[in-house]
C-alpha cells in the first residue's frame, strides 16, 4: 500500500496536503468561532474565477490567483468590520460573481468541461515543487504565529471590543488572518478543488468544537482531526476522487464527534 | 479628584448625530450609571472613553494612573455565548493589555486571574466551559476578566441584559461591593433606571446630549427621573 508514495506526485500530494490541512484547521477555528465560516467558501469561488481568467489569458495561474484571492479576503474581512454591507450578502455577491466570470472566461477561451472539472474538484497530479515550498513556508508561519500569539489570538477571537479596549491591534490581526486564509485557500484548492476547500477549513473546527471544552483543546483537536482525515481520505481514495473522499472522511468524523458531544453533555 | 474628564464630545454615527457636546467628570471611587433610551449614544460614549472611537470634537482626559487600566465589560455577542473556552482561559485573557509582546502570562497575572475568580465566587468553575454556564455565571466570568485589566476603573456596558431579577440583583450588589470595599470607580451603561437609582452614586441621563447629571435623589425631582420612577423594575 505504501509504495504508492514512491511516485513524486504522491509525495507532493501528501506533504502539501498535510501541511495545508493543518493550516486550514487552525485558521478555520478562528473563522468558525467568529461566524465567518462562509468566507472560506467565498474565497474559493474567487480563486476559481481567477484561475479561469488566468487560463483564458494564458497567464501563470498562481500569479493571478494569489493576489486576487488576497484582495478578496481583505475586502471580506474588512466589510465584516464595518456594518454598512452585511458580511453574508457581500460574500454571496462576490462568490457568485467570481464563479460567473470564471465560467464565461473559460468558455471564451474555448476551454473544455474537463478543464473546469480540474479547477472545481482539484487534481493532486497538478502539484508542483513550488507548491511544496509555499505550503512549507505557510505552515511554518501559521504554526509560529499560533505559538507566539496564542493569547492575543484568543483575546481577539473571543471578544474584539474587549481586545480593542485593552490596546490590542485588532485590525492587524484581522488582516493577518485574511492573508493567511487566502494563501491556504489558493494552495489547498489545487488538491481538493475550489468546491471543496472550504470544507477543510470548516469541518475539523466544527468537529473539534463538539467535543473540546477549552480553546486550546479545540485548536489541538482540530489540527489532529484535519491531518488524520486528510491522510485517511487520500489513502482510501486510490481510484476515487481524493478531494471528495477527504471531505467524506471529515463528514464521518463530524457525525461521530456530534454524537459523542451530545452523549457526554447529557451525563 | 476626577479620574475621567469628558469635554464637549461630539461623534457622528454613520449619518446620525450620536453624541452632541457631551461634558462630564467621573470622580474617583464613585459609581456612575449612564442611562438613556436605545440609540441615545450610551455605548458610543463608552467606546469614546475607552479610546476605541475618537471623537470628532472635544476631548477625553484620563488620569495618568488609570490610563490603559480601564476594565471593560462589553455587551455579549451571540457568537460568544457558545464559545468553547474554559472559564480560566477567558478570565486570564483580561491580562492581555499588560503582556506587551511576551507570548505567555506571568505568574503574577495568573495569580491575579485566580484571585478575581475567588472574589467573585467562580473559582470552582475554573475548568468549566464558558458556553456551559448560565447567563449570570457568564457575566461573572466577564467581570472577573474586566477586573484583571482594571486597577482603578470598571466600565460595564449593560451587564444585566438578559439576566433574571435575582441574578441581576446579585450582580448589582457585587458591583456596589467592588466600589465600597475595593475602591473601584465604576461607570455602568444601563437601561434599568430603578436599579441605577438604588445602587449608583450619580446618574447621567443621556439623549445624544447630557440631559441630567447628579445624585439619584436630585434625579427623582426632575421630570426625566419622575417619569421613570413609577416604572416597574427588576430589582
Amino acid at each position: 500500500m505504501f509504495n504508492i508514495f514512491s511516485y513524486s506526485f504522491m509525495q507532493y500530494a501528501l506533504i502539501v496536503g498535510v501541511l495545508v490541512s493543518l493550516c486550514a484547521a487552525l485558521l478555520g477555528v478562528l473563522l468558525v468561532l467568529r461566524r465567518y465560516s462562509m468566507i472560506g467558501d467565498g474565497l474559493s469561488h474567487v480563486g476559481f474565477g481567477a484561475l479561469s481568467v488566468a487560463y483564458a489569458l494564458g497567464a501563470a495561474p498562481m500569479t493571478v490567483a494569489v493576489p486576487v484571492v488576497i484582495a478578496a479576503a481583505f475586502l471580506l474581512l474588512g466589510l465584516s468590520e464595518s456594518k454598512k454591507i452585511k458580511g453574508d450578502s457581500a460574500i454571496a455577491v462576490l462568490s457568485s460573481s467570481a464563479l460567473a466570470i470564471g465560467v464565461v472566461a473559460n468558455s471564451m477561451a474555448g476551454g473544455s468541461a474537463s478543464d473546469l472539472g480540474g479547477y472545481l474538484f482539484g487534481s493532486i497530479l497538478a502539484l508542483k515543487k513550488s507548491d511544496v515550498i509555499v505550503s512549507v513556508i505557510l505552515s511554518l508561519v501559521v504554526i509560529i504565529l499560533f505559538g507566539l500569539f496564542k493569547n492575543r489570538i484568543f483575546a481577539v477571537t473571543f471578544d474584539m471590543p474587549f481586545a480593542k479596549s485593552a490596546g490590542v491591534h485588532v485590525r492587524f490581526y484581522n488582516l493577518l488572518l485574511a492573508l493567511l486564509i487566502a494563501i491556504t485557500v489558493v494552495v489547498g484548492m489545487q488538491i481538493v478543488g475550489t468546491m471543496l476547500i472550504s470544507s477543510l477549513i470548516i469541518f475539523p473546527a466544527l468537529s473539534a468544537m463538539q467535543i473540546a471544552e477549552s480553546f486550546k483543546g479545540v485548536i489541538i483537536l482540530s489540527a489532529v482531526i484535519s491531518v488524520v482525515t486528510f491522510v485517511v481520505g487520500l489513502l482510501v481514495s486510490l481510484t476515487l476522487p481524493a478531494g471528495a473522499m477527504i471531505v467524506l472522511c471529515n463528514l464521518c468524523v463530524l457525525v461521530v464527534c456530534t454524537v459523542i458531544g451530545k452523549v457526554v453533555k447529557r451525563k | 479628584m476626577n479620574v475621567i474628564s469628558c469635554k464637549n464630545i461630539t461623534v457622528h454615527n454613520e449619518r446620525t448625530l450620536a453624541l452632541t457636546d457631551v461634558s462630564f467628570d467621573v470622580k474617583k471611587g464613585e459609581f456612575l450609571t449612564i442611562v438613556g433610551e436605545n440609540g441615545a449614544g450610551k455605548s458610543t460614549l463608552a467606546r469614546v472613553i475607552l479610546g476605541i472611537i475618537t471623537p470628532e470634537e472635544g476631548s477625553v482626559t484620563i488620569d495618568t494612573a488609570v490610563r490603559g487600566k480601564i476594565g471593560y465589560l462589553p455587551q455579549q455577542s451571540s457568537a460568544q455565548r457558545d464559545f468553547p473556552a474554559s472559564v480560566y482561559e477567558v478570565v486570564l485573557s483580561g491580562n492581555i493589555g499588560a503582556t506587551g509582546l511576551i507570548p505567555f502570562y506571568s505568574r503574577a497575572q495568573k495569580a491575579r486571574a485566580r484571585g478575581n475568580m475567588e472574589m467573585l465566587g467562580i473559582a470552582n468553575l475554573s475548568k468549566k466551559s464558558y458556553r456551559a454556564l448560565s447567563g449570570g455565571q457568564q457575566q461573572r466570568v466577564l467581570l472577573a476578566r474586566a477586573l484583571c485589566a482594571a486597577d482603578e476603573v470598571l466600565l460595564l456596558d449593560e451587564p444585566t441584559a438578559g439576566l433574571d431579577p435575582l441574578v441581576t440583583k446579585e450582580l448589582y450588589t457585587t458591583v456596589r461591593h467592588l466600589c465600597d470595599e475595593h475602591g473601584m470607580t465604576v461607570i455602568m451603561v444601563s437601561h434599568d433606571i430603578a436599579a441605577a437609582m438604588k445602587y449608583s452614586d450619580r446618574i447621567l441621563h443621556l439623549a445624544s446630549s447630557v440631559r441630567f447629571i447628579g445624585t439619584p435623589a436630585e434625579y427623582e425631582k426632575t421630570p426625566l427621573g419622575a417619569s421613570f420612577g413609577t416604572e416597574d423594575s427588576n430589582v
